[in-house]
């Protein structure tokens, strides 16, 4: 692997995520009935940084929630790697809300279906948003994302990598290469 | 015809010899041992780096003919013998019909006189049916000479009817080969007690459960004034009981198999039922106190204990497969492997143990290279590793404790009765 | 955080677990209780995945909690309730286990009544077998339920000390737990009167008593194991009120324990046999708990099994 590009450095991550909790808001006219839900692992710190910049615009909490996809994955015999389970975390009740749901890279669409199958089975949200960091393209589903941080055109042997503070020490994007 | 086998390392216990000797052999019989030979032979063999012992004598084997041909026959079984270096082998009585009448001895007898390719020994049973109940007509089988008579499988549980059967074979002069199993402390058990049984999660068989039959054979034994010889020796209490009643002068003997002094009861803990038999692979210390009752002479033979049965005995449940393995093609290997090469036994006591004591005991002039005794000898490659594999056995049943394992020493040729009657193939 | 990969086709005892491994299937089912605890209690992970039921013995309780734990996965369940004689020769456990893989079944749940059935089956099968009970060898889901529990309830099971009361020589229970607790590094304590001690057990890493208050004194937790008279006749065995008035858990007794003793029971309870009636019902019982964490576990050792592989983790993306 060898790293091409930096795409988002703090700065630019921060600013992006800002300009993405005001349209959340302006979207849904305010917070009334919003909720934000992360997806494992990154998308939970990017839906607890978004509440924290949307309280700083309305100065009022929104409830965020958990969600592990590993049991809806439709991939599980296919990848390399072993999932590992977690719990969903999401204790409030969904009827009637606007969900934001908020990954870091929105890439097939797979991690999303998943994800929206997950969600309903918990309670009927009376619309589910969909907010990523990046989108790089390649969609192997009709899905679409309503808040986008960056759109990045990438390679198929490219992998974008998200790296956050809270779990790498360091807010970044970069883009890298696939050896071979 | 004349046989020469020149070069080898001769060992022959009951002559005291191990040496570089060349043997001779005319007609069917040792004709003369000398340290060179250079008489114009029909065929000579360079036996150099070889050891040459007298053909073995297993004095505990199951043929399973009559009734369990699936299991083993005559002729497989004798073909088996002769890969594994037994010129001689004594037949057990738990046939189906066992060999308890007359009538089932020349039955049997027919059977080996068509079939058998080395030389099978028949020993009758105690009992009728080996149920333990009424004797069989002892002298009356004698005459058809049989060799010794055991209800092996099975211990005669009622005191006074083997003390009955113990006169009936001193006034016979045969040894009664004991089973010693006490139903009332080992019956449902299938493995040795202690904590591994308890592990598994197995019923457990006592060593008391043998030990106890042994004391109470061996004290018979002295009443009656009857030779006894103890099969299957699996315990260190076994041990020492034998040790002691022949410093006392009691005429017992005894032995074990190869899986007693190679193997232990940690050997199960996969559930292979290929380590099931019974008497049970014991602990590590009985282990020991085999090897050491073996360095010390207390037991006197080697013995297969070759039981063969089918897949479908064996590859089922635990609890439910049968008791028993096979031995025949193994047990010089695995005593050259365990015994010999470790220095427990010296090549003379093994020859001792595995031809010349079984042969005494039996009585019969078997087991040396004695000029004018019958030529049954085999010249082995004492260094040769080999891996056991089930699809090299011979035996129709592929039943050996030993499967997976690597075993040193190979027996290249068996002569029997002064001819080839087995060569090991070379492969490539 | 290192991650502990889970390479095991087959479940079949505690003694060929790591204490990571454990802890894997531990962490697991806390997840997975989660999801039991939802509205629409089933997530689609094992979909299209078939796991049977193969039962030799008769065991509703356990048979339906892995049925349940299938399903909740999406996974189709099959129960077949088998026979086993050792006069009778019908198929052969192989036979039986080689067929339900050519009707490309996933997983096998097997219940058996003699020791050693499931490994036999999982060395002859590609498919997984999860042990159900096999005779008096191990039961390890029962066990993980039963860890499941106490950490639960203590927060730990480091440290901790469990007393096992009952027929231990002939109990799959008792042997799971010993190797579970133990490779968690929880203190095990066996109590039952001597001849239903089996040899050696200490060298599972149990200490032994045959005194009820020596084992109770400083526990932790008390795991109560069913007493089953019918199953020996023989008349060494002791009597069931004299097993009561001599082992039975009572109130009397809990207040000579410590103040929060935990009581558990694999069941079915003979109330009156092993326990008092008020002991089964006391605030400190757990056993209807057990019961319910028995899913999650089933359904962590399911998912797991089912994703077993070999090789390395890689991050995907």
């Amino acid at each position: 692997m060898k790293e091409k590009a930096k795409l988002l450095d703090q700065e630019t991550m921060n600013r992006s995520l800002v300009r993405i909790a005001h349209e959340i808001v302006e979207k849904n006219k305010g917070i009334q009935d919003v909720c934000i839900v992360g997806i494992r692992t990154r998308g939970v710190h990017l839906a607890a940084r978004l509440a924290a910049f949307i309280k700083n615009i309305e100065n009022k909490d929104v409830p965020v929630g958990i969600l592990d996809i590993t049991l809806y994955r439709d991939d599980l015999t296919m990848i390399s790697s072993q999932p590992v389970v977690h719990k969903t975390e999401i204790d409030f009740d969904m009827e009637g809300k606007n969900i934001i749901l908020v990954d870091d890279v929105l890439y097939s669409g797979r991690t999303i279906r998943a994800a929206m199958d997950a969600l309903i089975d918990l309670g009927r949200p009376r619309s589910i948003q969909l907010a990523v960091l990046i989108d790089r393209g390649h969609r192997e589903l009709p899905i679409r994302p309503d808040y986008v941080g960056k759109n990045i055109p990438t390679a198929k042997n490219e992998t974008v990598e998200v790296h956050l503070v809270e779990v790498e020490g360091v807010d970044e994007v970069v883009i890298v290469e696939k050896d071979g | 015809m004349k046989l020469l086998i020149k070069n080898g390392r001769v060992v022959d216990p009951a002559n005291n010899l191990d040496e570089p000797r060349d043997i001779l052999v005319e007609n069917g019989k040792i004709n003369r041992i000398a340290k060179v030979i250079n008489n114009g032979a029909d065929k000579t063999i360079d036996a150099a780096g070889k050891i040459v012992l007298p053909g073995l004598v297993d004095m505990h084997v199951h043929l399973r003919q009559p009734g369990r041909e699936d299991k083993e026959t005559i002729a497989s079984g004798t073909k088996a013998a002769l890969k594994g270096g037994v010129t001689t082998l004594l037949a057990m009585a738990n046939t189906s019909p066992a060999i308890d009448s007359v009538e089932n001895i020349r039955m049997l007898k027919d059977i080996i006189a068509e079939t058998a390719v080395n030389n099978v020994l028949i020993c009758a049973a105690i009992t009728e049916a080996r149920s333990g109940k009424e004797l069989t007509q002892i002298a009356k089988l004698r005459k058809e000479s049989i060799v010794a008579i055991s209800d092996d499988g099975a211990s005669v549980d009622s005191t006074e009817l083997m003390y009955k059967a113990m006169r009936k074979a001193r006034e016979n002069k045969i040894p009664v080969i004991c089973h010693c199993e006490d139903k009332l402390l080992s019956g449902g058990g299938v493995m040795n007690l202690g904590s591994i049984s308890t592990r598994l999660g197995l019923k457990g068989i006592s060593p008391e459960s043998e030990y106890k039959r042994v004391q109470r054979d061996i004290s018979l034994a002295e009443k009656a004034k009857c030779r006894v010889h103890i099969c299957h020796v699996s315990c260190a209490e076994t041990v020492e009981i034998i040790a002691k009643a022949k410093k006392k002068g009691v005429k017992v003997t005894c032995e074990t198999a190869p899986h007693y002094f190679s193997l232990c009861e940690e050997a199960l803990l996969e559930y292979d039922t290929n380590k099931k038999m019974n008497p049970p692979l014991r602990s590590r210390k009985d282990l020991e106190a085999i090897k050491e009752g073996l360095a010390k002479g207390v037991i006197d033979a080697i013995a297969s204990d070759h039981a063969p049965h089918t897949i479908s005995d064996k590859d089922i449940e635990f609890d439910r497969a049968e008791f028993g393995v096979i031995g025949l093609e193994t047990e010089l290997a695995a005593a050259i492997t365990y015994l010999v090469l470790p220095r427990v036994l010296s090549w003379a006591e093994l020859a001792k143990k595995m031809s010349w004591n079984p042969a005494r005991i039996l009585g019969i002039d078997k087991g040396t290279l004695t000029p004018g005794r019958d030529a049954d000898l085999i010249i082995v490659d004492p260094e040769k590793s080999w891996l056991v594999k089930k699809e090299d056995f011979v035996s129709k049943s592929k039943n050996s404790a030993f499967i997976g394992v690597d075993l040193k020493g190979v027996v290249e040729t068996t002569i029997l009765d002064g001819k080839i009657a087995y060569k090991q193939e070379i492969k490539d | 955080m290192a991650e502990v990969i889970w390479n095991k086709k087959d479940l079949l005892g505690l003694e060929y677990l790591t204490q990571e491994e454990i802890e894997l299937i531990l962490n697991t089912a806390d997840s997975f209780k989660e999801v039991t605890s939802r509205e629409i209690k089933k997530v689609p992970a094992l979909r299209g995945k078939t796991v049977v039921n193969l039962f030799y013995e008769p065991s509703t309780r356990t048979r339906v909690s892995f049925e349940l734990a299938a399903k909740r996965l999406s996974a189709d369940v099959i129960n077949i309730a088998a026979e086993t004689s050792s006069v009778k020769k019908g198929e052969t456990l192989i036979d039986t286990g080689k067929n339900i893989e050519a009707l490309k079944a996933d997983i096998i749940v097997m219940r058996h009544n003699y020791s050693g059935a499931a490994m036999m089956l999982a060395r002859h099968l590609n498919i997984s077998v999860v042990n159900a009970g096999d005779g008096w060898h191990e039961h390890p889901t029962q066990a993980l339920l039963d860890m499941f529990t106490l950490k639960e309830k203590l927060g730990k099971l480091e440290g901790i000390r469990v007393s096992i009361i009952g027929d231990i020589a002939h109990s799959r229970v008792a042997r799971s737990n010993i190797w579970g607790l133990t490779k968690l590094g929880a203190k095990v304590t066996v109590c039952a009167p001597r001849m239903l001690i089996p040899p050696g057990i200490e060298e599972m890493g149990a200490a032994v008593t045959t005194d009820i208050d020596v084992a109770l004194r400083d526990a932790d937790a008390v795991n109560v194991l069913r007493m089953q008279f019918e199953r020996d006749q023989n008349s060494a065995f002791p009597q069931q009120m004299e097993y009561f008035m001599k082992y039975g858990i009572t109130e009397e007794r809990l207040a000579k324990a410590k103040k929060n003793l935990i009581v558990m029971h694999p069941g079915p309870i003979n109330r009156g046999i092993e326990m008092s009636s008020e002991v089964a019902d006391c605030p400190q019982s757990v056993i209807l708990e057990q019961v319910t964490n028995g899913i999650a576990v089933r359904m962590a050792v399911l998912f797991l099994v089912s994703q077993a592989r070999e090789g390395k983790n890689e991050a995907a993306n």
